[in-house]
């Protein structure tokens, strides 16, 4: 009898079923580009390098992903990403200590996460306008402190920054003989760490399963005793708060503070966030499937480069496509459900 | 008469109430920091036409492309609760068909511009629909749905042009840009007042506001009166595409040339907070046309007056997003309700005042 009841299975929720998706396909492709491609994609270091470009991404889509769980959306992580960078470095050729330089990016990205909070949950203004203005306000900040590229010359930084971990039976033999180790950046420690805290938040937190709550029906949730607008509110300084760690781990990768930086990165985030599963709506999403999202994105940008497609607009257009076919995909699926669910 | 003022100032203008004071707001500043910024003048443009100047004229034309964009987007907005921000680069498809089709025949006349503005329609019109057939068939989000063509629509426009920028150089390409010979009023102009009135004719005429509405506020329910929503989803996001291929010649017109990356940056954020300045619930429902169309006005005018305040392009952002949220902080329904409770507690202070002064 207990051994039945251990054995059965419950059946996958949305979030599982549509992270599940996501980490199939992922894998699916990675092993058909290792099997056609071969080259780059043999070695275990190409994993290593796509994390440790996307370290930042895999950071604001967490953020990102919470504020879509509790129903909401913020388009300002990239700008304050940028922002970030750039009153970093700058504040290091002056001179500056690095402990206070991480204590700078935190609290530009709070300060962006208390203010948008707090008019999104108290005022109730819409989050997309917002936020909006939130992206247009670090943006125009940015240019405001330089518009010209700056360097980071500090040395203390480019300690930092050097800091790899390096494991020597995942590289590779070079052409010259030479073994090259595998190389992980400091960034992506960072950035797993937070998916791990995050997931567990999520997962096992009374304020995670709050997001869900206020995301998946707002006035259950406050009929259930959830302060509702305190949860929004948090929602918010999460993802602030992970967009300037996004920032500092940008600065560690680039080491460079550019006006452009970081361009586009609230619709990439976006993106990977869909992919991993995360409904728009809110109350459905994981942050695992968040990481297999930005993980494929980046897939499908290596494989067009590898596989020959030498016209500069291949890159963009196939990753349309494969949005669009990921998206078709959750709908369909999501609709046979409640489908099955009604009959 | 008297009643009638009050009721206005009571119930305020409704909907127009935010998009009018901010006008309201900026024509003051403007009056205080510099009453020169009003003026017009006539002058000859290098071609040797007599045309309007002044910075009135250049917000009234900069904002031609934003308010096409807004009225369609409106409708969008309406119908589907939720925003395209495929525009600019739907935009750039348009136009680089525009040019494409222009580039192809031998030589430019008015009928190869009408040939090749309607190739740009069709083009954008199918492109809208693929957007609206995710929205409307396959209940995606707009945002998620709109956010593939946002992420390679501006390289379908670079493929489009085989890689490069192609100009196209033509007295009646000018003109669309710039002034038809002997009218003095800039083209935009006149195309965003012709749009405008096929949008008032067309709203009288059918009934698609009311529709449009319906569906908007609850789509099942209008299902079961026998609306087809889905139509009705479907059919705003092709009028937007229509607005697309407007805006994009009209841009295109005005440098002569087509770049993929930079025509109409950044419309689809100004677009959806014009519609969101003009008092239309980004959530769906009720929508005014011609609070968008002022809304439009109002970024413009913002941003021409911090570009009078000597403030660079690239910094100009910053302030707007200021502006920004103070409209819609005084928009927003919690700031409203407050200042209605202090309203009516200073009323009551003074009737209790007034009772104790005839006691």
């Amino acid at each position: 009898m207990e051994n039945t009841k251990k054995f059965r299975r419950e059946p996958l929720t949305d979030t599982q079923l549509l992270m599940t998706i996501t980490i199939g396909i992922f894998f699916a492709m990675y092993l058909i580009a290792m099997a056609v491609l071969k080259g780059g994609f043999l070695r275990p270091q190409q994993i290593f390098d796509m994390l440790n470009d996307n370290a930042p991404l895999i950071i604001t889509s967490c953020g990102l992903t919470i504020v879509m769980i509790a129903g909401g959306i913020d388009i300002s992580v990239g700008a304050v990403t940028s922002l970030v960078v750039m009153s970093c470095v700058l504040y290091l050729n002056r001179g500056g200590n690095i402990f206070v330089s991480v204590l700078l990016a935190l609290g530009i990205g709070l300060a962006f996460g208390l203010v948008q909070g707090y008019l999104i949950s108290y005022l109730e203004i819409q989050p997309f306008i917002v936020t909006l203005a939130g992206m247009f306000f670090a943006r125009g900040l940015t240019t405001i402190l330089s518009v010209n590229p700056q360097k980071a010359e500090h040395e203390g930084f480019a300690k930092l920054r050097d800091v790899k971990i390096e494991i020597s039976w995942l590289g590779y033999v070079a052409k010259n003989g030479n073994r090259i180790p595998a190389r992980i950046e400091l960034g992506v420690v960072i950035a797993l760490a937070c998916v791990l805290i995050i997931f567990l938040l999520l997962k096992f937190h009374k304020l995670g399963r709050g997001f869900y709550a206020i995301g998946g029906n707002q006035q259950s949730a406050l009929m259930l005793g959830i302060n509702v607008k305190r949860t929004r509110f948090i929602t918010y300084i999460i993802s602030g708060l992970l967009s300037g760690i996004a920032g500092y781990v940008f600065m560690m990768h680039t080491g460079a503070g550019n006006a452009t930086n970081a361009a586009g990165m609230e619709m990439n985030a976006i993106a990977s966030s869909i992919i991993g599963g995360t409904l728009l709506t809110g109350g459905v999403g994981n942050v695992v499937g968040t990481l297999f999202g930005t993980l494929t994105l980046t897939t499908i940008n290596k494989i067009v480069v590898s596989s020959g497609l030498k016209d500069p607009w291949w890159q963009k257009i196939t990753t349309g496509g494969m949005l669009c076919f990921f998206i078709l995909l959750q709908s369909i699926v999501l609709s046979r459900r409640s489908k099955k669910k009604q009959s | 008469m008297k009643n009638k003022l009050k009721q206005i100032f009571k119930g305020g203008l409704g909907q127009l109430t935010i998009p009018l004071i901010a006008i309201a707001l900026l024509v003051i500043f403007n009056l205080i920091r510099d009453p020169s910024f009003f003026s017009i003048e006539l002058m000859h443009n290098n071609d040797g036409n007599i045309v309007l100047a002044g910075n009135l004229i250049s917000i009234i034309n900069g904002a031609s492309e934003l308010a096409v964009l807004a009225m369609g987007m409106t409708l969008v907005t309406a119908a589907c609760g939720g925003q395209d921000i495929s525009v600019g680069a739907m935009a750039a498809i348009a136009g680089s068909t525009f040019v494409k089709v222009l580039k192809a025949s031998p030589s430019i006349t008015g009928i190869t511009v009408v040939i090749a503005f309607f190739a740009a329609c069709v083009v954008a019109m199918l492109f809208a629909s693929f957007n609206g057939v995710l929205v409307a068939i396959f209940k995606i989000q707009p945002m998620i749905a709109t956010l593939i063509l946002f992420t390679c629509g501006r390289s379908i426009a670079y493929w489009i042009n085989g890689g490069a920028t192609p100009t196209v150089e033509s007295p009646i390409i000018n003109a669309i840009g710039g002034f038809i010979p002997g009218i003095p009023v800039p083209t935009p102009v006149l195309i965003v007042i012709a749009v405008a009135i096929i949008f008032a004719l067309a709203f009288r005429f059918t009934s698609i506001e009311l529709f449009t509405q319906s569906v908007g506020i609850n789509g099942s329910a209008a299902r079961l009166n026998g609306i087809n929503s889905t139509f009705i989803k479907l059919l705003s996001f092709i009028i937007l595409g229509a607005c697309v291929a407007v805006a994009g010649s009209i841009a295109v017109g005005r440098l002569g040339l087509i770049n993929h990356e930079t025509i109409l940056l950044d419309i689809e954020m100004d677009a959806i907070l014009a519609v969101a300045i003009g008092g239309n619930s980004l959530g769906g429902g009720k929508f005014k046309i011609s609070g968008s169309i002022i809304g439009a006005y109002v970024i413009q005018m913002l941003t021409i007056t911090l570009y009078a305040m000597k403030v660079s392009s690239t910094d100009v952002k910053a302030y707007k997003a200021i502006v920004i949220i103070i409209l819609v902080v005084i928009g927003s329904p919690v700031i409203k309700a407050k200042f209605q409770k202090l309203m009516n507690r200073i009323k009551d202070n003074k009737r209790k005042v007034s009772v104790k002064g005839a006691e």
